[in-house]
């Protein structure tokens, strides 16, 4: 066989598309929004659960060094799993600021779940339709995004909280 | 005569396809367009899942109020990624995905003329 | 006891593959113009316990044996016989055993029907598809081993997945590995063509049955396929460039430009090397396809449960493949004088190559190019439909009119006659599109092209049917039934997608919807207990506000306890003028169900359209074979 350009050419080709399948098979196939990191968020009004008249917005979220915005739900059993890393959370008010999201629930169910496991949050709003959820990226309950003072994405977090997010989160606001 | 006819018919084709309009739905194109993200490989069209009422409600909200396909698509992008949207953008990283198939046509075709015409040469001598 | 026997079967085939590939080696070397007796005598021992290998399998699922891991994984007592037996090729491990007993039938019948071709070929032939053999059966004795066994024995399976119980989907795989495997003979020809020098004209006539045999099921298990996933899936689709489906076209474009391709080879003598590229193409095309399907490297709604360790078994196996065939062609290939009449029907085969080959690139690139950019970028995007429909579409347009008109070029007499025909067929197509257009809706200019293409396809090939039977002349019929039902296919398809009512709403019981000239009744829900799941039935009364015709859809929402899960079954009424489709889901945490509605003008068509495609593949095989 002779070598010639154009029989390298097509080696190469094959040799490089091969490659490319094996480093394939190594890679996460699963997708997350992790890659939105960096965004900002934006234009949001979020009525409180249990007063129509009160709600929060851009302005209200600038003033905190760190928000952790907590989408959950009385029907979400993984919400009560993490409620203890929301309620310790709680205790560092002077850092972060904790939001939660209410997300496709009636008030009566979400006012027994704070009851009954505590209430974590410095502000209850409530996204009936889940419509709210979607301007923020969200896919699943529970799902947390933690925000600084320019209101950019710093940490999403896909799913309950657990104890390595937990410390992770704690390292970022000190 | 013929030839006649054959071109005043193509005219007023053209002219009555001017003058229409698509008459395609445009929520359910839209759907269509959108991937169900906590599903495998459905569109929200298809979906039966949470997420994908809920992103139905947001999209009619905001076709009534008066966005365009490529606005809410540009806005989904910019909450979930391109990973959302089944037509991949047209931008710049992109293009070799939409380019590479025609360049392919193109050259083939070359292909087939040369070695048409090398044969009519062949034949010739 | 079954798990042995069928281990034990395998390990004989895998030594008697080994022994033919030893036999056909010597045979190579002696002067005599026949195989030896005995390569017969291994290969009929061959076929006989890869065969019986799949039975004892069959056996295990019918008998419910669930010592057999394979078995007590996708099989439960309860399951109705039919889907037992479809069950062991519905999943990963059964099915390759499928593929080993594809291979070595193709093998066989290989072997006894060439009598009259070169001999060193036919060994050759037999040596490379029995060295695929070995490739496979080492995958499946070393990493995905139906036959592999459990204890203690659990004493009840853990159920096939529901939405593969159905029968257009238990005969699905078997149609579409007789197309995607069958064409492993060709690969095995075509190396052997290029060692034992054995090339054109005769080549051509001793893989020609094969690819047609191949072409024939390959659409065929497409088209079944499209039609599983339309009355099953609960979306109303019938094709959703899913991976796994894209990766069943690749091979079915290489097939249908080969199967030109060899007219032009057996006819002419030339082209040679093309048939070899497209024959070793095709396998090639299959094995990727079952790569990015089964490896876990691509999302897809029906991909099998996906394990690493086979993805990276295939693709050594796909590289070994594709450097062999690369470097065989290579040193053989030897440059050949073309010889064209430009006004002539080679040339417009080598256009639909052209085509055939701008697809196949377009489907490919368009699995590929995701994966590619995740592992150079880290950047994951999809590429769905929209991409496949806006890059493949419009040339399709061309294409109908080159297939109309070239299949008959070389026997025109007169040129201006011929001129004025396609004129005046032309001028028809415009006047009935015009028509559609004026009184059932407007579309795009795209849309009028693709009607006009279609409809001149159509008509062009009713006059060549006119003529087949006016000169009594059936060889031309299998051809124009394919072409004439392909145009048939994208104007049915052209209408269907311009002319659908679809609406997508919530419903309580007892609500009442109106839209589109139909008033949708949601009578009421019934409960329903069945052998293995139980069933929440939607009753609903549609009216036609035109016509006044009033009927009942049931959907369903099927709750399976073994495995658990949720389906959703579409209440279709199909009619000869379009079908009504409803399906219906339970809103999490209310009271509302939402409902799918669609009118599909001319579904039914669209199936029989794709099924004429196919049935002019096997009216060419029936026709040859009377002819010997």
């Amino acid at each position: 066989m002779k070598i010639s350009i154009s029989k390298i050419i097509i080696f190469s080709f094959i040799i490089f598309f091969l490659s490319v399948f094996w480093l394939g098979l190594k890679i996460d196939n699963n997708y997350d929004t992790k890659s939105l990191i960096g965004s900002k968020i934006s234009n949001f009004h979020i009525t409180e659960i249990n007063n129509e008249n009160q709600y929060i917005s851009e302005e209200d979220l600038r003033k905190n060094k760190y928000t952790l915005i907590n989408f959950f739900a009385s029907w979400c059993a993984p919400c009560r799993a993490e409620h203890k890393y929301l309620l310790s959370l709680s205790n560092q008010n002077k850092r972060i600021k904790i939001i939660g999201i209410n997300f496709k629930d009636k008030k009566i169910n979400a006012n027994n779940f704070l009851k009954d496991l505590g209430n974590p949050y410095n502000f209850v709003g409530k996204d009936t339709d889940g419509k709210i959820s979607i301007s923020f990226g969200i896919y699943g309950i529970p799902e947390s995004i933690l925000v600084n003072n320019e209101l950019t994405v710093i940490k999403k977090i896909i799913g309950p909280i657990d104890q390595v997010q937990f410390e992770d989160v704690l390292k970022i606001i000190q | 005569m013929k030839i006649k006819i054959f071109f005043f018919i193509i005219y007023f084709l053209f002219l009555a396809v001017l003058n229409s309009n698509d008459n395609k739905k445009e929520l359910s194109e839209i759907y269509k367009n959108l991937r169900c993200l906590v599903c495998q490989g459905q569109s929200i069209a298809d979906s039966n899942s949470d997420f994908a009422a809920t992103i139905k409600l947001v999209v009619q909200d905001q076709v009534n109020e008066g966005k365009t396909k490529d606005e809410i698509y540009t806005f989904l992008i910019s909450k979930y990624g391109e990973w959302i949207v089944y037509q991949p953008t047209f931008s710049k990283s992109n293009l070799i995905l939409w380019i590479l198939p025609y360049f392919i046509f193109i050259a083939g075709g070359l292909f087939i003329f040369f070695i048409v015409r090398k044969s009519k040469n062949n034949k010739a001598n | 006891m079954l798990s042995n026997i069928g281990v034990a079967l395998l390990l004989l085939v895998l030594i008697l593959s080994f022994l033919i590939i030893y036999n056909s080696s010597l045979e190579l070397k002696t002067s005599s113009q026949s195989i030896r007796k005995n390569i017969y005598q291994l290969s009929l021992f061959q076929i006989t316990f890869t065969v019986l290998s799949f039975f004892t399998l069959i056996i295990g699922f019918i008998n419910s044996d669930f010592s057999l891991i394979n078995v007590y994984e996708n099989s439960h007592t309860a399951k109705p016989l039919f889907y037992k037996i479809a069950g062991t090729w519905g999943n990963h491990e059964g099915s390759l055993l499928l593929w080993v007993n594809i291979l070595v039938i193709f093998s066989y019948l290989f072997l006894i029907f060439n009598h009259t071709h070169n001999k060193k070929f036919r060994l050759y032939t037999l040596i490379f598809q029995n060295i695929l053999i070995l490739g496979f059966l080492f995958f499946l004795l070393l990493n995905s081993n139906p036959f592999n066994s459990i204890y203690p024995v659990p004493a009840e399976g853990l159920g096939l997945n529901p939405i593969l119980q159905d029968p257009a989907l238990a005969i699905h795989p078997p149609l579409l590995y007789v197309g995607f495997v069958g064409c492993s003979i060709y690969f095995s020809a075509a190396m052997a063509s290029l060692l034992s020098s054995y090339a054109g004209k005769l080549f051509a006539q001793s893989i020609k049955t094969w690819v047609k045999i191949s072409w024939c099921f390959q659409t065929l298990g497409i088209i079944v396929g499209s039609i599983w996933a339309y009355y099953e899936l609960g979306w109303g689709g019938f094709w959703f460039w899913d991976p796994v489906e894209n990766a069943s076209l690749l091979p079915w474009f290489a097939i249908t430009a080969l199967m030109h391709s060899l007219i032009v080879l057996e006819k002419r003598n030339t082209l040679y090397s093309w048939v070899i590229i497209l024959c070793l193409s095709t396998f090639i095309l299959s094995v990727t396809g079952t790569f990015l399907v089964r490896s876990g490297i691509l999302n897809s709604v029906h991909t099998f449960a996906s394990d690493p360790s086979r993805g990276i078994y295939i693709l050594s196996f796909l590289s070994f493949m594709i450097f062999s065939a690369l470097i065989i062609f290579f040193t053989k290939y030897k440059k050949e004088n073309y010889n064209f009449n430009l006004k002539s029907r080679e040339t417009f085969i080598l256009a639909n190559n052209w085509f055939m080959v701008f697809f196949l690139v377009t489907v490919l690139i368009g699995m590929l190019y995701p994966i590619f950019l995740d592992v150079l970028t880290n950047v994951k995007i999809s590429v769905g439909p929209p991409f496949f429909n806006i890059v493949i579409i419009p040339l399709a347009i061309p294409l109908m009119f080159l297939m109309a008109i070239g299949p008959k070029f070389s026997w025109i007499k007169s040129q201006n006659k011929f001129f004025y025909k396609i004129l005046f067929l032309i001028l028809g197509a415009i006047i009935i599109n015009l028509f559609i257009f004026y009184f059932f809706g407007k579309y795009s200019l795209l849309s009028n092209l693709i009607f006009i293409a279609a409809i001149f396809l159509i008509l062009y090939s009713l006059l060549d049917i006119k003529n087949i039977f006016n000169k009594k002349n059936k060889f031309k019929l299998p051809r124009v039934t394919s072409h004439l039902s392909f145009g048939f296919l994208v104007f049915f398809i052209g209408i269907n997608y311009q002319f659908s009512l679809e609406e997508d709403f919530n419903l309580k019981v007892g609500e009442i919807k109106e839209t589109n000239n139909y008033e949708i009744n949601f009578e009421e829900i019934k409960i329903k207990e069945n052998k293995n799941y139980k069933a929440v039935i939607g009753n609903f009364k549609l009216t036609n506000l035109k016509s006044n015709l009033v009927q009942y859809l049931n959907p369903e929402i099927r709750i399976y306890s073994n495995p658990e899960t949720l389906t959703y079954e579409a209440a279709i009424k199909t009619r000869v003028t379009s079908d009504l489709y409803l399906t219906m889901s339970n809103v999490s945490r209310s009271d509302y169900y939402n409902i799918k509605f669609q009118k599909k003008p001319f579904m039914i068509w669209i199936w029989i359209s794709a099924l004429m495609i196919s049935l002019g593949g096997f009216i060419q095989l029936i026709l040859k074979k009377n002819e010997n």
